[in-house]
């Protein structure tokens, strides 16, 4: 076909508008986060002393760390759905929830404690943590790949990585509220390593799925 | 070349706010410098130049699909270089070439090489074949004859607006299917 006629046709096609990235991806996590939340509450749910628990700044630091990380990461994944727009600018995000969860953990080792730091560590229920973490985030990952199609990212893998690591960071803000474990040390490795495997699984599944 | 790039940044911003005449200047304007580029990188990799109209047309396909997420608040010349490179690095891959490009191949200011006259079928007409049958026939009737959306609404006796869908379609069915092969 002739380059010039392929130009007509394009500019002929001109007068159709696609809707942001933004914008379908906050489409697609408001329907994906329903089943998310009905699974967790179905299955898990709050624990039973939350009320008492949100007096416990680190009950409440597991939630601000989590939701300061799922913002970090929507930024820095529409960022990269966009060819050509500077990440670097925007990456130092990632450093607020990993210096609220340091800070945590500093105050954690120095505070006076009833039980040992590896107690605190090692937790009661780190395998709940990392099976939980993963299914709840599932919803949340694969609506926000098929949002992301819409994007140009030139990154697929990356991409995939960001959006592993966004829904991660959603379904720990629920799995966060039935986790009786609220030592920073907990949250800062089990969490991360739940994390950490929902985004290497969007790192994979990016790589083949967001290519365009 | 920044004014050239500034050019660009306006034509999208005109297009975008519906002017489509800018937008068919832009798609003419940036053709050459993506011909130039495409050849270069083309022969850095050791690939014979006469694949780079294919790899144009993709490009300009993916720029045509992807325009929403160009911010009409940055310059359009890195936008527009970031989807060139991923285009020919996935061409060079699928050819299972070793990849050299250069970043300079996308932002030099060569006019570059005319098209030449007589040209293979292509990947594009190749593709178009597979199409279902009423986007082909739009998108041959519009891209292949030249013929108005009015008179392809006419001859192929459709609505001027399923010419439209049919030819929009048609565009984002073509881009799937390349780096399908």
């Amino acid at each position: 076909m002739d380059t010039d006629r392929l130009i007509q046709a394009l500019a002929a096609d001109s007068d159709t508008r696609a809707r942001p990235v933004s914008w379908v991806l906050a489409l697609a996590l408001a329907l994906a986060a329903p089943i998310s939340t009905a699974v967790f509450a179905m299955q898990f749910g709050p624990r039973e002393d939350w009320r008492a628990a949100m007096r416990n700044p680190f009950f409440d630091l597991k939630f601000v760390v989590m939701i300061a990380l799922a913002v970090a990461a929507t930024v820095l994944v529409l960022r990269l759905a966009r060819p050509g727009a500077p990440i670097r600018r925007v990456s130092w995000l990632l450093g607020i929830p990993a210096g609220l969860i340091g800070i945590g953990v500093a105050t954690d080792m120095m505070m006076p404690q009833q039980s040992a730091w590896s107690t605190r560590l090692i937790g009661s229920n780190s395998m709940i943590c990392l099976a939980v973490i993963p299914l709840l985030s599932l919803p949340l990952l694969t609506a926000a790949l098929i949002a992301l199609r819409h994007g140009a990212p030139t990154r697929p893998a990356l991409t995939g990585a960001v959006a592993g690591l966004m829904s991660a960071a959603l379904a720990a803000i629920l799995y966060a509220a039935h986790c009786f474990d609220d030592s920073p040390l907990f949250v800062a490795t089990w969490y991360s390593l739940a994390i950490g495997v929902v985004t290497a699984a969007g790192a994979l599944i990016g790589a083949r799925v967001l290519r365009f | 070349m920044r004014e050239r790039e500034t050019e660009w940044t306006d034509l999208m911003r005109s297009a975008n706010a519906g002017d489509s005449v800018a937008y068919h200047r832009l798609l003419k304007a940036i053709t050459p410098v993506l011909r130039a580029a495409t050849r270069r990188g083309l022969a850095r990799s050791g690939q014979p130049v006469e694949q780079a109209e294919d790899i144009v047309q993709d490009i300009l396909i993916a720029v045509h699909l992807k325009r929403h997420t160009w911010d009409p608040t940055a310059p359009f010349a890195p936008w527009l270089f970031a989807i060139a490179r991923n285009k020919l690095i996935d061409a060079l891959r699928r050819r299972g070439r070793r990849i050299f490009v250069n970043i300079d191949d996308f932002s030099e200011t060569l006019a570059g090489a005319p098209q030449e006259d007589t040209l293979p079928p292509g990947e594009v007409a190749s593709h178009l074949e597979q199409l279902p049958a009423r986007q082909r026939d739009v998108l041959q009737s519009i891209a292949v004859d030249a013929r108005s959306i009015k008179d392809t609404a006419t001859k192929l006796s459709m609505t001027e607006g399923a010419v439209r869908v049919a030819l929009h379609r048609g565009l984002s069915n073509l881009a799937s299917k390349f780096g399908k092969e």
